[in-house]
């Protein structure tokens, strides 16, 4: 029966408790809906990273992530990579060469990172190739064939089957340079990445560097599951022990080859915490002044429950369960609209281009979001409010208890 | 045998610089199943007596024994659960627990003494029926008048089997068809059950029924008269 007073007891003063509701579920709606934003936005940067970038695993040999010289390619980097492939929660092995070098054209000239790819295997680790807006993606037929990023192409000032020059470094050291017919023009939803990257085919880069075109000097590798990295990559250091042992190789999940990725996804949920519990710490006091209202509003009802019989443990816990179903209802009616509108722009996505399209892709970020909320928030959620409810509670509950009966049953109303 | 045994208390208020001496060595026993009223001007002294007897407030000096009890030796928790065992109450103003209904707060002291579910509901539902007020059982306060409500408040006061049941001006916002029915009840309550009353009224009708009035002023009792026959 003491649930059944406290919760009917929310319901004598229908405006306050539904102004207090309101502020709570409003609180909650905008620190979801933040946490939906920002974990959508990081999301989206994170499968980017993976999908166009650097996928989910990268293998190296050491000596070539020191200063990227192309001379450390991986050995036995074809073996390397059938075996990878024999595992199941790999879906596919791309074998690259990669190396630092100028791109220029008659006007101007910037420094990229060339890719030497073979196009069947890098379609499959790689969705780049959704990203031609111009030409075609590269052929294994065509040779000395490029796809460059739109906004190098624009700072080069080329188009399609213009000629972009690739100088690069050999393998002896010797400056070496060849000319590329563009065949395609990509833009991803990362600016950053598409005024620096170059693709050529792997055959034709390791001809104009002195390779056999089975060298590679950088494995990618796409999986199944972004949540299975961490157990693919013990497995692979456990398959590859020797040769890690060796130095000949080094196995890498995207957080450690994106360090500042992975530190970004951090402090983002750290921000989603700490906006929630600000948020919640601010409706603490105005929960708090509503039960302090509450309580003195309703001395002589306290003073006779006392005069009744009930204990000092009843009442307080009667002043709590009102705090915790005032604050629970206030909960459940902001989570419940919180759902919605992640669910909408999940579905829809928050298209934020007619504000900002530009420098959200210049940070590499895409102009349309689509929200993501994990449970574990919404538990933290609703867990949160229970605990400042609970804190909340104790200010009017220990006023509550300072009651003389006798006094209190005679105070007027 | 005397139910209630009050020895020469005395109680002064601190809460201004000027101590208020509310009660002035009274002494008082009241006997099982009698019908006291007592009566005296405001500011006499009657509530707070009335407080003592209940239990709701201890004296300055003095004691008050409950049978064998002495309240002053209880804490304050003992004393909250002595209360809820031996004492019933009825208020000026009614007091119910608006948010509950009319079953529900005859019931509410019989949940506080864990008695089972089943069993709580026949003893409200016979209660209600003996104050009259059976068919407003689901009725909460505000849909009831005052008379109405201050039955319901006699149901919940004797639902407990109290020893005793303390009545502070029961009538004073009632009309006069209320409290005539409104006495009948608890007099007839006090012959069925042999319940034992005490009255704080400035009421002449409660007077008129009751079986003794003890009379007090300036924190002293000033007469003691016994009515036999009422």
């Amino acid at each position: 029966m003491l649930a059944a007073i406290a919760w009917r007891n929310l319901w004598r003063n229908k405006l306050r408790s539904a102004v207090i509701i309101t502020a709570i579920a409003i609180g909650i709606i905008g620190t979801v809906v933040t946490d939906g934003f920002m974990s959508g936005m990081t999301d989206q940067r994170v499968n980017a990273a993976i999908a166009n970038e650097v996928s989910n695993i990268q293998i190296h040999n050491p000596a070539f992530l020191l200063n990227e010289e192309i001379k450390y390619t991986i050995p036995q980097a074809q073996k390397t990579g059938n075996t990878i492939r024999k595992n199941q929660d790999v879906k596919a092995v791309s074998l690259r060469l990669k190396c630092q070098a100028m791109a220029s054209s008659a006007i101007a000239g910037a420094g990229v990172t060339v890719y030497g790819i073979r196009p069947d295997d890098e379609k499959q680790v790689s969705a780049l190739h959704e990203h031609i807006i111009k030409g075609n993606y590269l052929s294994g037929k065509q040779r000395f064939s490029a796809i460059i990023g739109q906004k190098l192409a624009k700072k080069l000032d080329l188009g399609m089957d213009d000629k972009v020059i690739v100088t690069l470094a050999d393998t002896t050291g010797t400056i070496t340079s060849g000319a590329f017919q563009i065949v395609g023009i990509f833009k991803t939803s990362n600016d950053m990445f598409d005024e620096s990257h170059v693709f050529i085919l792997k055959s034709d880069m390791a001809k104009l560097m002195g390779f056999s075109s089975a060298s590679s000097n950088e494995i990618a590798i796409l999986l199944n599951n972004n949540h299975s990295t961490r157990s693919v990559v013990r497995e692979l250091n456990k398959t590859f022990k020797k040769e890690i042992a060796a130095h000949q190789i080094v196995i890498q999940s995207w957080d450690q080859i994106l360090p500042i990725l992975k530190s970004l996804v951090e402090i983002m949920d750290y921000f989603s915490y700490l906006f929630l519990l600000i948020i919640l710490v601010a409706l603490a006091f105005a929960i708090i002044n509503t039960m302090l209202m509450a309580v003195m509003e309703r001395t002589r009802e306290i003073g006779i429950l006392m005069a009744l019989g009930l204990s000092k443990r009843k009442i307080f816990s009667l002043i709590v369960l009102e705090t915790v179903f005032l604050s629970i209802t206030g909960a459940l009616v902001g989570i419940l609209i919180s759902i919605s509108i992640v669910y909408h722009y999940s579905i829809y996505g928050f298209d934020l281009s007619f504000v900002a399209a530009g420098g959200l892709n210049s940070i590499g970020y895409s102009s349309t979001i689509f929200f993501r909320v994990s449970n574990n928030f919404y538990l933290a959620t609703a867990i949160m409010v229970i605990l400042i409810a609970v804190l909340s509670s104790i200010s009017p509950a220990l006023k509550a208890l300072k009651l003389q009966p006798a006094k209190a049953i005679r105070e007027d109303i | 045998m005397s139910i209630i045994e009050v020895k020469n208390i005395y109680k002064v208020y601190n809460e201004t610089k000027v101590p208020v001496n509310a009660l002035n060595g009274v002494d008082l026993k009241i006997e099982e199943g009698e019908f006291t009223a007592i009566v005296g001007p405001s500011g006499s002294g009657k509530t707070t007596l009335l407080n003592i007897l209940g239990g709701l407030d201890l004296p300055s000096k003095g004691d008050i024994f409950i049978e064998e009890t002495n309240l002053k030796d209880l804490s304050s928790r003992q004393l909250t659960d002595f209360r809820l065992h031996n004492i019933g109450f009825v208020f000026q103003s009614y007091n119910l627990i608006p948010v509950l209904t009319a079953k529900e707060n005859t019931e509410f002291i019989l949940q506080l003494q864990k008695v089972p579910k089943k069993e709580r509901i026949q003893k409200a539902m016979e209660l209600l029926e003996a104050v009259g007020i059976a068919d407003k059982a689901d009725h909460r306060p505000g849909q009831l008048s005052g008379g109405q409500q201050q039955r319901v408040a006699v149901a919940r006061a004797l639902a407990s089997q109290p020893r005793f049941i303390i009545a502070d001006e029961p009538t004073a916002n009632l009309d006069s068809r209320s409290t005539n029915d409104l006495l009948e009840i608890m007099a007839e309550m006090n012959r069925k059950y042999h319940s034992t009353f005490i009255f704080a009224t400035h009421d002449q009708r409660v007077m008129d029924k009751a079986h003794r009035i003890v009379t007090i002023d300036d924190g002293k009792i000033i007469g003691d008269e016994t009515f036999k026959g009422r």
